[in-house]
């Protein structure tokens, strides 16, 4: 679980890049980088999810 | 290319970069306060040889590709194309600072920065690993650091890579602005630490199996305090002379520029102070010099950019949430990070950063700077993560349950910190 939450932040990123490339007007350049960051949020929060349930198991 | 330095402009900023190391010796005294009694002489060895082993890496590796050389600012480095642009992701300065002693004073001055920035950078995993990161492992994550990891980021920041050409190239403001290394330095240095506290688990006896996390508090308030002071002072030369160097912001404005640093400071301290108090009903010594050292990190990014009330807006943020971090680490998100690594500078370093886009005047810097944190999400963390998992094959991490029930002084270095103490047993450990 840590790992594909480590794995979709890259993905975040490349969309951030995209929209650089893509999009030359603000508003969905704008629209699209933020998209990018919530895409490495979503991958944060999986991978500390996958270290919460790993640590649970642990103290099992 | 910028105007070279006059003969005063480069005598303070070499002056201020003399001063500068204060900063390392704040963060090295706060790492040592902040673990156990038993690894204090472990973590201060520690920071010290994360110093050493960074420089010598550095210069032997890290400085080429980071490419800020002689001639090299802003033109030399490897490049790609791509949408018709000009993505430059790599330096290729001389091996081995070939030719430095020649290089215009400047290029030399920003290249004595970077040996500092990747010293302080590779010194903050190493507090939240602290009581039961192995020395050679930490030393051997700082070379990583210092031969990849900086260096990439130091070179699209700092030496004329992608990010920095984001204005140029998209219309995004002046780029992505980062004067003192709010991003190289302290997000870079908070994320590594993310991944060692990923990989090296937390300290036995944290999390039991019943029951909320146990407190394990500092062992000196006072090294935690003075380092917090001392950090001030190594703090406002470092921003003064990173304005000068990375944002050639004339000298007449560095008095602004300390002034926002002390600001946001302040406000960050009576922010946590204010937040500890009344959730606690004292006010809490550490969180407090955490707090603080967010508001320098903050301003790191800030502070050559921004008003003095917009500085100490950036600091009242930073102290409102450095407690809330720190608490939302330990209890919800089961993260044991005992110098705060995570919540003060990669926290503190993303918001500095954030606030330099959300503050300033040219259009199209907010999405410059969401850019540059997005890399370092999407980028700097999952490599972090894949080298330290890779290395702690190599060169495990975590130190034996043994020696981490003996302490790291005793089990590294064959003597405590404290010879002529009691040590208390640990009630942890029960």
């Amino acid at each position: 679980m840590k790992y594909a939450g480590l794995l979709a932040m890259p993905a975040g990123f490349l969309l951030t890049i995209a929209a650089l490339v893509l999009y030359p007007a603000p508003g969905p350049r704008a629209a699209f980088v933020l998209c990018g960051l919530a895409v490495e949020g979503l991958g944060l929060g999986v991978a500390v999810r996958g270290h919460m349930e790993a640590r649970r198991g642990n103290r099992a | 290319m910028n105007a070279p330095l006059t003969d005063s402009t480069f005598a303070l900023t070499l002056a201020l970069l003399f001063l500068a190391p204060l900063a390392i010796a704040g963060v090295a005294l706060i790492n040592t306060g902040l673990g156990r009694s038993r690894s204090a002489a472990q973590a201060l060895l520690g920071n010290l040889a994360i110093l050493a082993v960074t420089v010598i890496v550095f210069a032997l590796v890290g400085a080429t590709l980071a490419g800020s050389q002689p001639g090299a600012a802003g033109a030399a480095g490897l490049s790609f194309q791509l949408a018709g642009k000009s993505w430059n992701w790599v330096g290729t300065a001389p091996f081995l600072l070939g030719g430095l002693g020649a290089a215009p004073a400047q290029a030399q001055l920003a290249v004595l920065f970077q040996f500092l920035a990747v010293a302080l950078a590779a010194m903050l995993p190493w507090g939240s690993g602290a009581d039961r990161w192995r020395l050679a492992a930490g030393c051997a994550a700082a070379a990583i650091i210092a031969a990849l990891v900086f260096p990439l980021t130091a070179h699209w920041i700092w030496g004329g890579g992608w990010l920095a050409q984001l204005g140029q190239n998209f219309g995004l403001g002046a780029g992505f602005l980062d004067g003192g290394g709010a991003a190289s330095v302290h997000a870079l240095g908070g994320l590594g630490a993310l991944a060692v506290v990923w990989i090296a688990g937390p300290r036995k006896g944290k999390f039991p199996q019943e029951g909320l996390s146990t407190a394990m508090p500092g062992h000196n308030a006072v090294y935690v305090l003075f380092g917090a002071l001392l950090a001030l002072m190594g703090w406002l030369a470092w921003n003064a002379a990173g304005a000068i160097l990375w944002l050639h912001a004339p000298l007449s404005a560095r008095p602004v520029n300390a002034l926002n640093t002390l600001l946001t400071a302040a406000g960050a301290l009576a922010a946590t102070f204010a937040m500890t108090r009344f959730r606690f009903g004292k006010p809490d010594a550490s969180l407090c010099a955490n707090g603080w050292m967010t508001g320098l990190v903050a301003s790191t990014a800030s502070s050559g950019m921004v008003t003095p009330g917009i500085s100490l807006l950036i600091g009242i943020v930073a102290g409102v949430i450095t407690p809330l971090l720190v608490e939302a680490l330990e209890l919800a998100l089961s993260i044991d990070d005992p110098s705060g690594a995570i919540s003060v500078h990669a926290i503190g370093g993303l918001w500095g950063l954030l606030a330099v886009g959300l503050f300033a005047p040219q259009p199209g810097q907010l999405i410059a700077q969401l850019v540059g944190i997005a890399t370092l999400l999407g980028v700097i963390l999952p490599l972090f993560y894949l080298l330290f998992a890779l290395l702690n094959h190599w060169v495990p991490f975590r130190v034996d349950p043994d020696g981490e029930r003996i302490g790291m002084d005793l089990h590294e270095l064959g003597g405590g910190a404290y010879p002529e103490f009691v040590i208390h047993r640990d009630e942890s450990y029960r």
